[in-house]
Parts: C-alpha cells; structure tokens; sequence
C-alpha cells in the first residue's frame, strides 16, 4: 500500500452539505485568523509564505513568497492582485473544483495576500466557459462582503479591499499571466514583453502579483497553521500538499490531495489503478504542455524538481494517464490541434509552426504522412521551442518530441495505416460505444 | 440601435466596477450577446461608444475570443462536446459525432430550428470527469450517448433538464448573463462537488477509519 | 521665435550614459538603452527583422531578429533587447544558434506567404523577398494547404489589404496607434487566422499611406500605385512636399513623364519617416491639364502665342503700367521664385503692391509678419517634444500643419500638456490628449489677454510654446495680444501659415513695406543694402510701402467706379493699370467676387500660371511655368526652416516663374535678373537676416466675439486638411477618404434654434446658405462651426463670411 498518505486540507470538509457557503468556511476554521493576520505586518506575511516554500501552483512553479516580495513598496502606485482562475491546460482540472467546492479559502487567501502586497484591488480572472464556479465565487465574495471581510475598514483594521469577479471569454492564451493581464485591461490576450515584469508594472502598467488559483488557496492554510505545520508536508524544495487531479484510464478518476513528493504509483493506487485489464501505456505529470511518462517513471516523486529530472515538469500537478489502447499520434494530434486554436497569432513560430505541424499530423492521422516528415517534425519544434514569444509555443513545441522518444513506431506505422485502424477509436473510450459503430 | 436601455445601463455597471472601464469589455460583450444573441454591428457599435473606443478595437477583442458568436446568432441551447485527447479518446469524439447526427449540423452551426447550437470545445477543465459534455456551458459529466440524446431530447420537449455540476439548464443567453457576472442567484443549487470531487478524501477517511480528516502527516 | 538663428542646446541636453557591449566579438559603446539591433546597425551588421521599427515601440513578435546573447538560455529578440554594459551578443554572422533561429522563422514566416511577388506591388524592394532571396530555402518543405483569404479588400477608400501576403507584425496596426491615434485598423481573430482589419468603420486616418510604406511585405498597398510600375522601373528623388508648411521630406518616384508615386522622406529634425495622405497622394494634379504654350487675348478671346509674341505684349503691357501695377505672388511659390517677384516688383516694376497672401489677411499681420516673422528662426519640431507645454491658437495642427500634429501627439504621450484655443475640442486635439480653452472666433485676442492662470503657469515653465495659426489675422488684436501673453509667460513662439510657399515668400519680401531678408522699406540702411545688392539707387525703390491684396482689390474697384463716372472723352488714368498673378485660386479669397470682377476690370492683367483656371481665364496674357517638379528650390517651413530640393522631371514642360520674369525683364530692356535657383538662392543668402530695428506692430486693441441675435451664430470654420483645395484634384481614391461635412453646434444652441440630433441645419448669409447634417457637439452656445472648403460646404463662396461674422442658423430639412 502507499507509503505517502492522503492529506485533505484545501478538500478536508468537501463532503459537507454545503461546503462552499461562509458557514460552512467558517466551521473549519476559515477566517478565523484573517484579523489577526490582517494586523500582522505585511511584510512578516511575505516572509511567511517565503519560509513555507509555496510555489506556484499554475505550472511554472515559481516561488510564491519570492513573487510577492518583487512587489516594490511605498512607490506611491497601487497595487494589485490578479487571481489566475483561467485553468485552460488539456488535463489541468483542479481550480474550477476548488472554486466549485471551496470558494471560500480562495477568497481569505484573496484578503491576505492583497494585504501582504498592499493591495486595495484584487481581480479573480475565471475563465468564461464556467458559469457555475463563476457563480459560486461571486457568491463567495458578496458573502465575505456582508461578513465585513471585504469592503471599506476591514474587521476595522482600516484596511480597505474590493474584489472584483471577472468573467473571460474563451482564450487558453490568458492563463498566461501577461495575456491574462492584457485581457483584463479589455484588450486582445496576447503576452506581454518582459521586462518590465507584472510585478513592477502589470495591470494598468502598476504593480500586480498574478497567482494561480490553488497558490493563493494554499494561503490561508499556511497563516493559520504556521510554516512549520507546512513544511511537514512535501519535501525540501517543493514543500507542502497540492491537489491532485487524476484522469484518464484510471478506476476512480478524481480529486486527491497529497504532499508533494507522493510517486505516480501510489497516486495510481489510490485511483485505483489502471482500468480493469488494461496496462499503462503513458502518463503527463500535469497538463499536455509537459513532456509524456512511462511506466519507468511511476515511481518518481512527483516534486517540481525530480519531475524536470525525469525528463518532464510537473505542471499543474493533474496527472492524465492512458493505457495501451490509447494512439499516441492521436493524441499528440489533438494537443496540436489545441496549441495551432489555442495559438495568440502575436509570433510566428508558434502561429506558423502550430499551423504546420497539425497539418502534417492531420495527414499522418489518415495514413498518408511522408517518412522523412516523421524528423522533419522535430526540426520544426526545435524552431518553435526557445524561439516563440511565450511559453505556448514552447508547450506546443513539448508534446511529439517527447512522444516520439518513446513511441516512435506508432508514428512511422502511420505512415501507411491511419491510427484508427491501428488503434480501436470504441477501445479507447471509457463509455460505451455507440450502437452498430464496428470497434 | 437594438440593444435595450437595460442592457447599455447594465454595460455601463459592468463597466464601472473596474479601476478602467475598457476592462469591462469581454463582460459587456457577453451581456450584450445575451441580448442579441451574437456580436453584431449594433453590439460593436455599442461597445466602441460606451468605452470611447474605436470599433476595430472593438472586434479586435471580440474576434479574439472564442465565446462570443460573430455575426451569426447562436441558437437557444448551447452544445459542447470537449474534443481534445483527455475527452475526446476516452467518448468525446463519439458523443460528438451521435451529436451531429441528431442535430444534423456541423460545429459551430445552429439547427434550423434556431434550437441549438453545436460546438466542437477545448478542455473544459474537468477531464477527471471525461468525457464531458456541456448544455448552455454547465456541465454534464461523464456524458455517455444515450444520457446525450436524451438531454437533447428532454431540451427539445422543453423539460427541464439538470447538470450533473450546477443548475437546471435555462439557455444559452442566460448562461452568457451569468459569465457576463450579473448574478442569478443560482449559486447554491445543483450541488457541484460530486463523487469524483471526494475521491481522495473518502480515501483519506476510510484510511483515518473514523477519525476526522485534518491533516495529519 | 527670436531674429537670431537658431542654436542647438548643447549645454542644457541631458548627459546620455554610455554603454559598451560585444557584438560578433567587436566592441560597441552605445547610448543605454539601445536595442541590440540598433547597436549592430552601428556597426555594419544587418540582423533580419520585419516587426521592428525604429519608431514604433517593441513587440518582438515576429522573431526574424534572434541572436544569441552569452548568459541567456534561449535566443533573444535583438529588437526589444538593449545592449548590456559588458553584454556578450553573437548575431546569425557568428551565431550557429541565431542563425538556426532566424532560418527557421524566415521558414514559418514563407510557409503561409502566397508566391505572388511577381504582381505584388512590393516585389523588388520587399524586406521579406530580399530575406528570402538570401537567406531562404531554394525550395519549401512545406506541401500543406497554404491559408486563404479574398484579396484584396479596401480598408478605406485609397488603401487595400492583402491578408495573405500579411505577416503579422503589427507594424501598421501600431502605427495607427502609437503614431497617428487612429486605431482604426487592428489585429483581428487569433493564431494562424490573426489577420489585420477594420471594425464598423474605414481606416480613417491622414496618415494612413504611411502603413503602406513601413508594410514590410506587400499586404498594404494603394488604389493610387496599385499594380502601376516595378520598383526598379522608378527614378527616385528627394523632395520637400509642396502641400503644406512642416516641409516633409519626401522621396518622389517617376517613370517616363509621370510621377508614379511619392513617398515619405526620412528627416529625424522634421517628418521623422512620416508623412500625410495629402502629401503622399495628391500629386495626380501635376500631371492634369496643362497651359502648354502661353495665351494672349485677341478680340476679347485667348488664343495660343509664341513666347516672344506672349513676352513682348506683356512687357510692354507691364512697363506702361509702370508704378501703377499690382503683385499677387500666392503663398505656393518657392522661396527662390518668390524672391524673383519680391525684386521683379520693385525694380521691375517699380511698385511695392506685392502680397503673398492669397487668404484672409490684415493689416495688423502685415506688421506683425513684417516685424516679428520675416528671416526669424523660431522654435523647431524638437523643442515642441521637448516643451513642456504647448498652446494652439487658431490653429488645427491635424488639419493644418499635420507633421505638428504628429510631433505633438508624440510629445504629449511622454507628457506634454496641450492647450488650445478654440471652440471645441476637435479629434485632433483629443488624440493629443490635450485641453481646451473655448474661444469663440472673434474673441481670441481677448483670450489670449485673460488667459487662466493655471494655463498660463503651464506656459510659463522654460520651454512652452505658443503656436498661432494663420487664422490669427481674421482676429482683432490677436498679434499683439500674443505678444503681451509673451511677455507674461516667457513663452517661445512661431507663427503657423498653411501654405508651402507663405514662409519663404515672407523672408523673401513679398509683402507690402517689406524687403527680402526681414528689411523695412523705409529703413534707410535697408534700402541701401537692397538697391546696391540689385545694381539700383536707393531712390529707385518704391518710397512707401504699397497695397496688400485687399487694398489692390478696393483700388481696381475705386478705379472702375472713377472711369464710369469719367466722362467717354475724359483721358483717365487709373491708380493700378496692371495686375500680375501668381498662382492663386480666386476662391479662397473672403470676397471672391470682388476679387474676380477685379480681374475683370483691371485694365491690364498677367497671369503666370500651370494649369487653366480662373485668373487665366480673365487674363491679357498668360504665361505658363512650371510644377513643383519641373524646378529645384526650398520650401521655408513653419520653423524657418529652408527645405531645398531638387528637380524631379529632368525635362521640364514650362520655364520658373523666375526664368519667365527674368525674360520679361529682358524684353522690358532691364538689367537681367539672377533667374537660376542657386543664384537666386545664394543672393538671398548672402543678404542675411536684417539685423536693424523693425517696425514695431501697432498695439491693436483686443477684439471681441459679436454678439450674435435670436436665430443667428458666430461662425468658425477652418479647413480639413483633405478638402476641394485644387491640389488635391485627379486622385479620387484620397477623396473618399475626406471628412464628411457636417455643421457643429452645441445641444443648448441645437434647442434654442429648433435643431434635433439627427436633422439639417441650414447656415445662411445675404450671400448664399449651406446646409449640412448637424453634429451636436460639446462647444460654446451661438457658435456655428462647419469646414471652410469641403464639398458642399464651401464657406467664402457660398457665405461670403469669414470665422467671427454673424450668421444665420436654422434647421435646414423643413
């Protein structure tokens, strides 16, 4: 059985009846702290969430503490918090659960990190294809303003914050938090030139923290229960718990919250494995942007660090898993897909790249690829990867190298036979398949 | 111009609870688009006008998301199928096709009945619940196709009809109210935290046999 | 402005901290900041790049401009990376990595771009055919579908898109932006469907042409230009535009006898790299209707005649009229031409009736260009960026000096404050962010003398500038109060003329009491320094100054009104026996008719003119002259600045107006005139600006609005830059792109008169009534503004009132 053990902490009490009403918050402790930490010096809250070793949790991993303390202080200008609730990455599911069930957390991290930045402006950006966490957050936040937790003099503290739910509109670009920024300011999501960094000049050109929803959930839990009760969890560099989202081919996909450090194996366990008779094929430690596993890596702490050791990241930290039915050049194609939709058009590798390499794969998908187009592939995500304005086209540039370091026969065995053939489409699916469709 | 009084007063509120008011660009469009149905001329036109901008700027925004209807009005329900690989292996592909089989369109097209509207989606976020079809944007979960037939064929006898996470269906156009971020005051029905949700933590506290599930390393 | 010329600050600039970094293992020391790309330019080395441009602000967007910089994991954008101090920088010359790069995104960049360079207007001097002919592959890997889109399609009337050939760099949609603040055009959709593009609403800009000319790739092009020569068929000169006063630095291209096209020139001191539509694409009237040989009338008709016939009947015509003859010179002469009437009136002719201005004017500018303007050098297109604060008055620089424009909304993005007086707020004025001190036309120099004190504060700080417009000499007091405001703030000023010629013909002396060089006629140390520069006695200079235009028109009629009441038999002699015309269109003198049955009444009449037109047409002889294109010379911008060029047309159809004078000069059995433009230049040059006293300008009091009646309203008006000037004539496609004319009132001023939104109003005179659509405004009550020249509202034809006369307002649909 597993050796690392499940810890709920953002998840604890999500089987209540009503888990993400204030009442509910608040009968586990939330907000007990707020005003107490509301008094604290907001440079001493920094140094908290630097101590604890947060690290982002939208995939780049970044410092969280370290993010914050970029935030240049008594420059007159106002400050802002900007909640990155666009959770777009194929595979990444964990933050529209959180606002679903557990709003609350969100917004008393909200309230600590704005004072910790000297925020008076805090924005939660949900991606627009969600109406119900959107609603449950605005509720969230219309609840926290009754309770006198947001608004003019708080718990009169005298410190004044407003928050402001924001509704987008279809762009996996605005994850990324330039794009997320630009969009918010009412303009196209394309990214930014850095520097200057949001930290110094980010929404309105003032200075903006952009942090992910399940960074800033984390929040709360760490004030109240100290750096200490933190670090327990996980390990050195990449300390404390995350919640895992586990889908794919598994018996119980879902929601599990773990310390850093837990292996794919165990995680597996507690989904429960491969679905009944079928074996692991490959797995992407968190979200279609990072490099394929195999089963030689399930064993691997899953740690922002011994995933970039493993040849891979760790994401958004949501694992998909595929079994032995699963094609490989069909779903390295519909992440490419993605990428070529999903591309901003601002630069030219990712915008004609995405458009070049799907073509290709498209044709491979029906069996008329070209044998040297399998390498030329990789020629042209070597042009993209390093060379495109953002992380996107690197993401985009991520997927088939990887998959054909690992699967480089099904590629070639599409040149002569389209993957349906080779691969059951019916085998594949987790529903049943539709009557008198031949597998 | 055909946008009501309302919806411009409701624009302009939208508009007002930014530090600039050009933020309130893609909610206003989403309003206005539940009004009208699509982003026309008169949606353009209306935005440019309220946020003193140019109406290029306007479409320059408007094109660049996918949620907005550009010049063609979507039709009363909304039907998503998320196509990418995590859905679209594991049922998406097949749900999708059955879709457009019973709808007889294509994506992005509206039956002639002005009904329905299908749309081939990018994840939506919930790939733990492949594959996952979505009604008016919420969500139906580990959809299968014949739970898909019958929610279209329940939409279309005008029954009401439930998500598996989030509220009974009540249109295209209302859910784009709800985006826009006018409340509706449905927070609080259709549950949201499901099976899948509480998978871990149901682990967690068979493991703890009994004893509450605070964090214990 | 100052008499003295102009001197470079060296002291006050700001210390630029220098910087030096490695680039291909050479040293380069570079201000801080200085992008990459720029530093290796300095030093020889071309990095690619197609969304890079020195003006507009970074995107790095299109990546042609990798290079590899020692420290930095990933390839960096040369073009919104600056060089460090002690930065390591290896471009694709040194670089496997940029130069893999660089490869690679010429690759994306042609995968998608159609193979149409043989009918693309671009091919031959297109950055990316020149890369791709370089640095390309010979043949593509590429054997998708490449994207296709309708081409092309016209984002305004003159200027077409062509999608497919567009690579995505942003540089036009950010010039509308950031340059012009006409964000008209924009990027619309997303990722390999991102394509440029219109909302509701044309591209309407003044400035548009430029994006055709920064296109890197032939996406952008012209109903004008489109499809009409190869590069390489074109003989290329530099110009100066003969459209307004910022003086432009233009490159004209030809073919054959005909200019093809004309392009910005690139002059950091003045255009930068831009310029206006006008100036871009109205040249076609160059090449319209010509007087090809010269006319004289016989039995009340023209008729052909050879030169000798034609200069021996004006000669003789011009010398019986000796002292009793009139000079309208125009305001679009060059300087040198100018000059040539300035000396041809005075020793030619023996008069000192000489006015450039073919406008409204006063006698209080006479003083004032006189004794302030003429051979001054004031503050330049830098300084304006650098003021502090800056304030128009009467003057739209958008649609009257558009270079202004351009360099003010420049300054004011990096914090200059803009004020202007005027009615309203115009477009213009809202682009440069700028704020409004409502005057209502009549009321300027009153304003000017009760001027806020948090404006004038602005004014007051080291730096601001005052710039007054032309229109000042339609207001009362307007000079002097000026001055007075001067003298308060300590503020630098220029004076703002519209047309090319205005400045020059001022320093050259064609105004009444003044001679070349900024000299008072009745200076006695001017009068020697002229006579003997012009091989004359002192004495043979006119002793008085002479008549403006006005006074010119007001004695023909004295003298036709004298002659009826003469008696047939009675000998009589009038005041002024003789006119000569320079280029002036009739219409856009304030009173009009009066200026033409002058010509018709005046008893001898000679015009130099390039094209048929209404002076022509009443004339006893008509000498043609040459286009802007056929004859070198200098415009004088605004700033004082001489602008020389060259001549474009090496065979030119006509002589200069200074050749024809000369030859009149010769047939009058004169000294011959210098008559070549350097010798003519030269002349002018060795004279100098008069260093001597000047008149001082009269102090006239300041003027105040009319008070306008129940159903009445001050008039303001002022030209659209694009409009039915007779320069813009043969180039329809520029022509769609005008301002409608609309009438502008406030709502209050709407009500008072029963106007609605939505309704006409008609504006009326004795004379003749315009009625327009209205265009509620945010503006002073009981004023009437609507555009000076634009069809259907042609304000001193049909009005026959200038800007502060009282009209008559009504709604015009009932």
């Amino acid at each position: 059985m597993s050796g690392t053990k499940l810890t709920p902490v953002i998840t604890e009490y999500w089987d209540d009846a009503k888990p993400w009403s204030i009442d509910s918050y608040r009968s586990h402790g939330g907000y007990s702290t707020l005003k107490q930490s509301l008094e604290t010096d907001p440079d001493d809250v920094i140094a908290t969430i630097k101590d604890s070793g947060l690290r982002g949790r939208g995939g780049a991993g970044f410092p969280t503490g370290m993010k914050w303390s970029f935030v240049p202080q008594n420059d007159g200008k106002p400050h802002y918090l900007v909640v990155n609730a666009d959770e777009s990455e194929p595979g990444a599911c964990k933050d529209i659960p959180i606002m679903l069930a557990n709003p609350h957390a969100l917004i008393e991290g909200v309230i600590m990190t704005c004072h910790a930045i000297r925020a008076h402006h805090a924005f939660i950006y949900i991606r627009g294809e969600v109406p119900h966490p959107i609603r449950r957050v605005h509720q969230a936040v219309a609840e926290a303003r009754a309770a006198g937790f947001i608004g003019k003099n708080i718990l009169g503290t005298g410190i004044d914050l407003d928050v402001v739910v924001h509704g987008g509109a279809g762009a996996y670009i605005c994850g990324e938090e330039t794009a997320l920024l630009d969009s918010l300011e009412g303009l196209r999501g394309q990214p930014r030139l850095k520097p200057p960094f949001p930290a110094v000049a980010g929404l309105y050109a003032s200075p903006t923290v952009v942090n992910n929803v399940e960074t800033i959930t984390s929040v709360p839990y760490i004030i109240r229960n100290g750096v200490e009760w933190y670090r327990g969890f996980g390990t050195e560099k990449s300390p404390g718990f995350k919640v895992w989202a586990v889908s794919g081919h598994v018996r119980r996909p879902g929601i599990y919250e773990a310390p850093l450090g837990i292996t794919m194996r165990e995680l597996l366990d507690y989904a429960g494995g491969i679905r009944e008779g079928h074996e692991l094929k490959f797995w992407l430690p968190g979200g279609s942007s990072v490099p394929m596993l195999t089963a030689d890596h399930l064993d691997t702490p899953l740690t922002y660090e011994d995933m970039v050791e493993a040849g891979s990241m760790l994401g958004t930290g949501t694992p998909m898993v595929f079994d032995e039915t699963t094609s490989v050049v069909k779903a390295i194609t519909r992440w490419l897909e993605f990428y070529k939709h999903e591309s901003c058009g601002k630069c030219t590798p990712c915008r004609e790249g995405t458009y070049w390499i799907t073509g290709t794969l498209e044709k491979f998908q029906g069996g008329f690829g070209q044998e040297k187009e399998v390498d030329e592939l990789v020629e042209l995500c070597n042009q993209i990867m390093g060379r495109s304005f953002c992380a996107l086209g690197d993401a985009a540039a991520t997927p088939y190298p990887g998959a054909l370091k690992y699967f480089r026969s099904e590629f070639t065995d599409a040149l002569t036979q389209p993957p349906d053939d080779l691969f059951s489409p019916s085998a594949t699916m987790v529903i049943p398949s539709p009557a008198g469709v031949a597998g | 111009m055909s946008i009501s009084e309302q919806t411009l007063a409701e624009s302009r509120e939208l508009a007002g609870r930014y530090p600039k008011a050009r933020s309130g660009i893609v909610p206003m469009l989403h309003l206005m688009q539940a009004e009208v149905g699509m982003v026309n001329s008169d949606v353009i036109e209306a935005c440019a006008e309220i946020l003193d901008i140019s109406t290029a700027e306007v479409v320059a925004v408007a094109t660049f998301y996918t949620m907005y209807r550009m010049r063609t009005e979507g039709g009363e329900h909304h039907i998503g199928v998320c196509v990418n690989t995590g859905c679209g292996l594991l049922g998406g592909d097949a749900l999708y096709e059955a879709l457009a089989v019973k709808l007889g369109v294509g994506h992005n097209e509206t039956t002639p009945d002005g009904k329905f509207t299908l749309e081939r989606i990018e994840c939506q976020a919930a790939c733990t619940h492949a594959p996952v079809l979505t009604v008016d944007w919420e969500f139906f979960d580990h959809s299968t196709i014949a739970e898909a037939m019958d929610v279209i064929d329940r939409l279309t006898a005008g029954e009401e009809v439930l998500p598996t996470r989030g509220p009974a269906v009540r249109g295209w156009r209302a859910a784009e109210r709800t985006v826009a971020g006018l409340d509706d005051g449905l927070a609080d029905e259709g549950g949201g935290v499901d099976e899948l949700m509480l998978a871990g933590l149901k682990v967690a506290k068979a493991a703890e046999s009994g004893v509450d599930g605070t964090v214990k390393k | 402005m100052s008499t003295t010329s102009h001197e470079a600050t060296g002291s006050d600039t700001p210390t630029v901290k220098m910087i030096t970094g490695t680039i291909d293992g050479t040293d380069v020391t570079v201000p801080e900041g200085t992008m990459i790309i720029r530093a290796a330019e300095l030093m020889g080395v071309e990095v690619p790049r197609f969304c890079d441009h020195p003006l507009l602000d970074p995107v790095a967007a299109c990546r042609a401009c990798l290079v590899e910089v020692e420290g930095m994991p990933k390839p960096q954008p040369s073009c919104a990376v600056p060089l460090g101090d002690g930065m390591t920088v290896q471009t694709q010359l040194t670089s496997e990595v940029a130069d893999t790069a660089q490869k690679g995104v010429m690759e994306f960049l042609l995968i998608n771009h159609p193979l149409d360079c043989p009918v693309c207007d671009k091919g031959g001097e297109c950055p990316l055919q020149n890369q791709a002919m370089s640095v390309g592959r010979p043949e593509s890997r590429f054997t998708g579908q490449k994207r296709e889109f309708p081409k092309p399609i016209n984002v305004s009337s003159e200027i077409l898109l062509d999608r497919e050939r567009c690579v995505s760099c942003a540089r036009c949609t950010r010039f509308a932006e950031q340059i012009a603040g006409d964000p008209f055009i924009a990027l619309l959709e997303r990722g390999a469907q991102q394509q440029v593009g219109t909302g509701e609403e044309p591209f309407d800009s003044y400035f548009s042409g430029n994006t055709i000319q920064i296109c890197p790739v032939g996406a952008l092009t012209s109903e004008e230009y489109r499809f009409r020569s190869r590069p390489f068929d074109l003989v290329s000169v530099p110009t100066t535009c003969e459209h307004c006063a910022s003086g432009c630095s233009m490159r004209t291209d030809y073919r054959h006898e005909n200019v093809m096209r004309r392009q910005s020139g690139d002059d950091p001191e003045v255009n930068e790299e831009w310029n206006c539509d006008k100036g871009r694409f109205a040249f076609p009237y160059l090449q319209l209707e010509r007087l090809a040989t010269p006319l004289v009338r016989e039995n009340g008709q023209l008729r052909r005649a050879s030169w000798p016939e034609a200069l021996r009947i004006a000669a003789d015509g011009l010398a019986a009229a000796r002292g009793r003859t009139s000079v309208l010179t125009g305001g679009r002469l060059t300087m040198e031409d100018a000059y040539a009437y300035a000396r041809f009136a005075r020793v030619g002719l023996g008069t000192d009736d000489i006015d450039l201005r073919a406008r409204a004017a006063s006698d209080e500018e006479t003083d004032f260009l006189s004794g302030e303007v003429a051979g001054s050098c004031g503050p330049v297109y830098r300084e304006l960026e650098s003021a502090p604060a800056v304030l128009l008055a009467a003057l739209e620089p958008e649609e009257e000096s558009p270079i202004i424009y351009l360099r003010l909304r420049k300054a004011a993005r990096a914090g200059t404050k803009v004020f202007s007086l005027g009615p309203f707020a115009s477009q213009g004025l809202e682009k440069m962010a700028g704020s409004l001190v409502e005057c209502v036309p009549g009321d300027l120099a009153t304003q000017l003398d009760q001027l806020d004190d948090e404006t004038a504060a602005a004014l007051s700080q080291p730096g601001a500038v005052i710039l007054l417009g032309e229109r000042a000499a339609t207001e009362p007091g307007a000079f002097a109060a000026m001055s007075r405001l001067v003298q308060r703030t300590g503020a630098e000023w220029a004076w703002v003329p519209r047309r090319a010629g205005e400045r020059g013909a001022i320093d050259a002396g064609c105004l009444p009491g003044l001679l070349p060089g900024g000299r008072p006629l009745t200076d006695e140390t001017a009068r020697q320094e002229i006579a003997s520069l012009w091989g004359i006695d002192p004495d043979e200079l006119p002793a008085t100054a002479g008549r403006s235009l006005a006074a010119t028109v007001a004695q023909i009629h004295a003298d036709a009104k004298a002659a009826s009441e003469a008696g047939e038999e009675e000998e009589f002699s009038p005041e002024l026996a003789a006119l000569l015309v320079a280029g002036v269109e009739p219409d856009d003198i304030p009173n009009a008719d009066q200026f033409l049955t002058a010509l018709d009444s005046v008893p001898f009449l000679v015009s130099l003119e390039t094209r048929p037109s209404e002076v022509t047409a009443r004339a006893d002889v008509v000498l043609p002259v040459a286009v802007v294109t056929e004859k070198s010379g200098a415009f004088v911008t605004w700033e004082g600045r001489r602008r020389p060029f060259g001549t474009v047309m090496p065979q030119p159809t006509s002589f200069t107006d200074a050749v024809v004078l000369a030859l009149l000069s010769d047939y009058m059995d004169l000294a011959t005139p210098p008559r070549e433009v350097d010798d003519l230049r030269t002349e002018l040059g060795n004279l100098g600006a008069w260093q001597g006293s000047r008149v001082s300008p009269a102090d006239v009091p300041a003027g105040s609005a009319q008070q306008p009646g129940s159903g009445e309203a001050v008039l303001a008006s002022w030209r659209y830059l694009l409009d039915l000037g007779t320069m813009q004539e043969g180039e329809p496609h520029l022509a769609g792109t005008r301002k409608p004319a609309v009438v502008r009132i406030s709502a209050a001023t709407a009500a008072a008169n029963g106007v609605e939104a939505g309704s006409r109003v008609r504006v009326s005179t004795d004379t003749g009534a315009i009625t327009l659509p209205v265009e509620l405004t945010e503006m002073a009550e009981n004023v009437v503004w609507l555009p000076l020249n634009s069809p259907d509202s042609q304000v001193l034809v049909s009005l026959g009132a200038l800007p502060g006369d009282t009209v008559r307002l009504e709604r015009g649909d009932v």
